[in-house]
């Protein structure tokens, strides 16, 4: 099912959370909706939902104007950051309720629990209650409760982030490897760039309520269309009001055309590539990132002063 | 050496005002009944008017708090989850009978439903009589138990958040659903608290009751009125028999509330 967002836009008194966003997410992609924190992206998300209701503009789930139907009835699935588990419920129960308040025959709802507990390698958990559970198993089980009624839209509200890194990474991968099992068309809320490039289909980079780009993530890293984006989507030094991604300075032992001077102040060796930090004239910190060949050949050490070459860069219309 | 010294201080005192205000007169109600043995005691209890006053006392807070009990929920749930224009009035006036005293609403009530009343003569046009009888010894009753519930429920609403109810409503759950199945089982032993503390209320009202009743003898005298009626008429025996179904009943309500409520969860 694909999802529209036409034009929306949605106020809280003063603050402007959604500022007239328009966005298309093709049926069965996966989505990535990125921005700060207060950026608006959860409450574009939950509006999708129809958690809240937007103020102006359309959203219209496989073309069908939905910007007024309750949230149950959009068939959607809807993962909590803080899991909202059903504390007086077990797993099993959890996972069964909303195939429970459709009425489906007993033994499908038992079927269908079991084949998602597996799924989402609960099986030996069915009869603990949420308490009983670690984060990662019950943000698992919130999966499982979100796509066991077959939800056409499966919407993820910084699902991984009130995890420790270890089991977010591990969630992050198994998300991914589950969409392309179960191919229901996902959009998921980050603040994580890191977390959208690595399992998502098109990322949707949201600022101060508005959206700033849409595209797949490599197209965001190569072709950003503003600071923000090139700022917030991987990491950028501002070399004499020029943006330049690190993997993109050459440093070079003399002076050249459109080089700057600056001082090495620290080395850090990150296996096969190595970080370069340095202070130009004005005190600014820039970041270097070379292959471990380019830095071994260079002969680089801590302390010395260089000239740093912009091998691409981008200027943006402030 | 002082902290324990503070500490035992501080339970001999809570001890000590416990046992004069509160176990003292209490005992002295048991000895005093059952002074002459149990036989006298049964006696005042079985005369019909005592019976009757009993079972009235009974159908009222049958009434009572079950209305209550849903009134109580209905306006937790409206004032926590819900923005409409009046709703700090409304969070005000929840509170209003544990300020006003009951014989302030009796008073209320007499005014509204007696002969020059509001209500009053339009009902009696219509042949139904309020005042002296059942309708508004519910009513006055209902009254003064009204906070209750509400003031129960409401903290435990706020604590546990919305969320739960948020993901019943996106998992297809419609609002009633939601109600049933995650709501009420969230604020069940707040509800449960509050019907306990409701039914302890309803059981021992004596004021706005002692205005609306009239309390004519074997009719419309609850329990509480019957203990002072005995009182007046110097059948102390009597009245104080009478007190301690009522005292035995509030304390075997307390205690089940003790025991049914888990250890750890907030009520």
């Amino acid at each position: 099912m694909s999802i529209l967002v036409r034009n929306v836009s949605k106020r809280f008194g003063d603050f402007i959370a959604v500022d007239h966003v328009s966005l298309e997410v093709e049926s069965g992609s996966l989505t990535a909706l990125l921005g700060p924190s207060g950026s608006g992206k959860s409450t574009l998300l939950r509006i999708i939902a129809g958690l809240e209701t937007a103020d102006e503009g359309q959203i219209l789930l496989s073309g069908r104007d939905a910007t007024r139907l309750a949230p149950q009835r959009r068939n959607i699935g809807f993962v909590f950051q803080h899991y909202a588990a059903f504390k007086h419920m077990t797993v099993r129960e959890n996972v069964a309720f909303g195939l429970k308040v459709r009425k489906r025959p007993k033994e499908e709802i038992r079927d269908r629990v079991d084949e998602l507990l597996h799924l989402v390698q609960l099986e030996g958990f069915a009869h603990r209650y949420p308490a009983q559970l670690s984060g990662g198993q019950r943000q698992r089980m919130g999966l499982a409760r979100a796509l066991a009624p077959e939800p056409q839209v499966l919407l993820l509200d910084e699902p991984f982030g009130a995890l420790d890194a270890r089991v977010r990474a591990e969630l992050r991968e198994w998300l991914r490897q589950l969409h392309d099992v179960v191919h229901v068309t996902t959009v998921f809320v980050t603040h994580d760039q890191a977390e959208a490039m690595e399992i998502s289909d098109q990322i949707a980079v949201v600022n101060h309520g508005r959206l700033e780009q849409v595209g797949a993530p490599r197209d965001l890293y190569d072709r950003p269309a503003s600071e923000f984006v090139m700022t917030f989507v991987g990491d950028a030094n501002d070399v004499g009001g020029r943006l330049v991604r690190p993997h993109d300075l050459e440093l070079l032992n003399e002076p050249a055309d459109g080089s700057v001077e600056a001082m090495i102040v620290r080395v850090t060796i990150l296996g096969r590539d190595a970080k370069v930090e340095l202070h130009d004239a004005g005190g600014a910190e820039l970041v270097a990132l070379l292959t471990r060949d380019d830095f071994d050949d260079s002969g680089l050490w801590r302390g010395q002063t260089v000239w740093i070459r912009p091998k691409h860069e981008r200027a943006f219309a402030a | 050496m002082r902290n324990l010294f503070t500490r035992l201080g501080l339970r001999v005192v809570a001890l000590l005002y416990l046992a004069v205000i509160l176990l003292g007169p209490l005992a002295i109600v048991f000895w005093r009944t059952f002074e002459d043995g149990v036989a006298p005691a049964w006696d005042a209890l079985t005369t019909p008017e005592t019976i009757n006053a009993f079972k009235l006392t009974l159908i009222i807070t049958a009434i009572a708090v079950p209305v209550n009990t849903v009134f109580g929920i209905v306006c937790a749930i409206a004032i926590v989850r819900r923005k409409f224009p009046g709703k700090a009035l409304l969070n005000v006036f929840i509170d209003l009978p544990l300020a006003l005293s009951p014989v302030v609403v009796g008073l209320a009530l007499f005014l509204l439903y007696g002969r020059e009343g509001w209500f009053g003569t339009w009902l009696s046009d219509h042949g139904i009589d309020v005042l002296f009888a059942l309708p508004s010894m519910v009513i006055a009753t209902i009254f003064v138990s009204l906070p209750f519930v509400a003031r129960e429920v409401v903290p435990t609403l706020r604590e546990i958040g919305d969320e739960q109810e948020q993901a019943a409503r996106t998992l297809g759950a419609t609002g009633w659903q939601t109600f049933w199945r995650i709501t009420l089982p969230s604020i069940r032993w707040a509800v449960i608290y509050g019907v306990i503390l409701t039914t302890a209320r309803c059981l021992g009202e004596y004021g706005a009751v002692a205005v609306v009743s009239g309390r004519l003898q074997g009719e419309t005298e609850t329990a509480t009125l019957r203990v002072q009626e005995r009182y007046d008429a110097f059948d102390l025996a009597g009245a104080y028999a009478i007190s301690i179904v009522l005292a035995l009943t509030a304390i075997l309500v307390l205690v089940a509330m003790t025991v049914i409520r888990p250890r750890g969860e907030a009520a």
